[in-house]
């Protein structure tokens, strides 16, 4: 039987980790995430859990550190958001390319300058091509769920990458909400135990990690990388397959919210999702024929089941919580349209850029894309293909 | 000659063969990969002034002095990187360096 119960999104994490029991945490506090390392420390101090808490003095150094320890053999987790994951940046390659399966939570928060401590998704963003899993969650219930998942995901012989598990700061952090948690005992059959194939500390078959790796061998390495992340796609789905034997929550590469028949929709992240199934229903309730994406997986990128499954559409908004200073749509518009050149061609696609900074995004905002859609799909007349919401012009 | 090991690493293997993550998964494969050619001084062992003290063999960063019988022999330009610290070390100045290519 589940148990039941009333969490914050960063105590549902900090429980997880519990019942995850790592053998290494390293972390730095950095607001939303702070919460995360401080109840995960108590449960160290109250002896429930065996893990080792690496106290660093930055997060670079909660980074290093958990580089180490995973390369030791060790199961290793942390946490961070914004200023913090940019201060892990160049260890976040190379836990990558060192093939490290270290999970991470980052607590979604928006990046300086100007200094701002809420919600957007310019951190992990800017992460996305560091080699990380990136798994992103709507609420407590899915951040504990892929956590969890999370640690099958990294480990599995064929992917051994890192993963982030990122969700919306203060938003889903500090927001409590009703959750169904899994039995301590079910979540360690689940995650089994942790058998590296290669690891430091194993003086039977000793190794080296990290060597200078020249243009000989340089391209191979990241090649193998690459395909990782392929083979992750997979094994994403196998776990979640899993996973929904033991929980009954269904898991994919995104859900698709009353797509089936739709004419319109969006393509949106995180928290926001919820504000917008919202308005889906209200627009059903009309007769409006609309839809909504909430892609889960960014990486690896599911490019051709998301290209197909917009195919159906008249017209799209691509909602992006980031810039990407491209001036030409945030980064989540640029792949999806890209995906859409192959798969869905006929489908006309719009950026949005909305909420950074943890500007609140409200129902009417979300209507008011849906009404532009509308419009796109009357007339098959896009006025303006890059866009942003709820900014004061 | 390179040495058996559980994994030889050689430039016509493809990434599927090669251990992941840049592991070196078996000690002493640096043998395998001639690093000399970056060497831009070069030490020239004079035997007419070497004591056999071995003083220059244990600082030898890349095992570049090859000892045998309590004897060492000729540099070992395949790995030697031209640093330098025997000929410092040398109390018979028994090392000339002279610039490589020269």
């Amino acid at each position: 039987m589940a148990i039941k119960d009333k969490l914050s999104g960063n105590e549902a994490i900090a429980v997880a980790m519990r019942q995850i029991d790592p053998d290494v945490v390293a972390a730095f506090p950095i607001t939303p995430s702070t919460e995360v390392p401080q109840y995960f420390s108590q449960f160290v101090a109250n002896g429930q859990v065996h893990t080792e808490f690496v106290a660093v003095e930055s997060e670079h150094s909660a980074m290093s550190a958990c580089i180490g320890a995973e390369a030791a053999g060790a199961r290793t987790m942390t946490a961070t958001s914004s200023q913090g994951l940019a201060l892990m940046w160049e260890m976040l390659y190379i836990a990558a390319s060192l093939r490290l399966p270290i999970v991470m939570s980052v607590i979604n928060r928006a990046l300086s300058g100007p200094i701002n401590i809420h919600n957007d998704h310019s951190d992990s963003m800017g992460a996305r091509d560091s080699g990380w899993i990136q798994l992103y969650c709507e609420n407590n219930q899915e951040a504990y769920d892929n956590l969890i998942q999370a640690i099958r995901i990294a480990e599995h012989k064929d992917v051994q990458l890192p993963v982030m598990v990122c969700y919306d700061g203060f938003i889903t952090s500090h927001a409590v909400e009703n959750i169904e948690l899994i039995e301590d005992e079910k979540v360690k059959a689940f995650i089994g135990e942790y058998r590296p194939q290669h690891y430091l500390l194993d003086r039977d078959n000793p190794i080296s990690m990290g060597p200078l790796d020249m243009p000989a061998y340089y391209f191979e390495h990241k090649r193998a990388q690459a395909e990782a992340m392929k083979n992750a796609k997979r094994v994403i789905l196998e776990v979640a397959q899993e996973f929904e034997k033991l929980t009954g929550r269904k898991y994919g590469y995104f859900e698709e919210y009353k797509m089936e028949d739709a004419e319109v929709g969006i393509v949106i992240m995180n928290s926001t999702a919820g504000t917008a199934k919202f308005v889906v229903n209200e627009l059903r309730k009309q007769g409006i024929k609309a839809g909504l994406i909430k892609l889960r997986v960014f990486r690896p990128f599911p490019f051709e089941e998301l290209g197909k499954a917009l195919s159906h559409l008249k017209a799209v908004a691509i909602m992006d919580k980031a810039d990407s200073f491209s001036g030409a749509g945030g980064p989540l518009f640029t792949e999806v349209r890209s995906a859409m050149f192959d798969y869905a061609k006929d489908t006309k696609a719009v950026s949005y850029i909305y909420g950074l900074g943890g500007r609140d995004v409200r129902p009417d905002e979300i209507m008011s894309v849906y009404q532009d859609l509308l419009e796109i799909a009357r007339t098959g007349q896009v006025k303006s293909t890059f866009n942003y919401l709820g900014v004061r012009e | 000659m390179t040495k058996e090991r559980k994994m030889n690493i050689r430039e016509d293997m493809s990434w599927r063969e090669m251990p992941q993550g840049g592991h070196i998964i078996d000690a002493g494969n640096a043998e395998d990969f001639k690093t000399g050619d970056w060497r831009s001084m070069r030490p020239v062992w004079l035997p007419d002034k070497c004591k056999q003290c071995l003083l220059c063999w244990p600082v030898c960063p890349d095992m570049a002095i090859p000892v045998e019988n309590g004897k060492r022999k000729d540099f070992d330009f395949d790995h030697c990187k031209g640093c330098g610290i025997c000929v410092e070390v040398c109390p018979f100045k028994a090392i000339d360096f002279v610039e490589e290519g020269k």
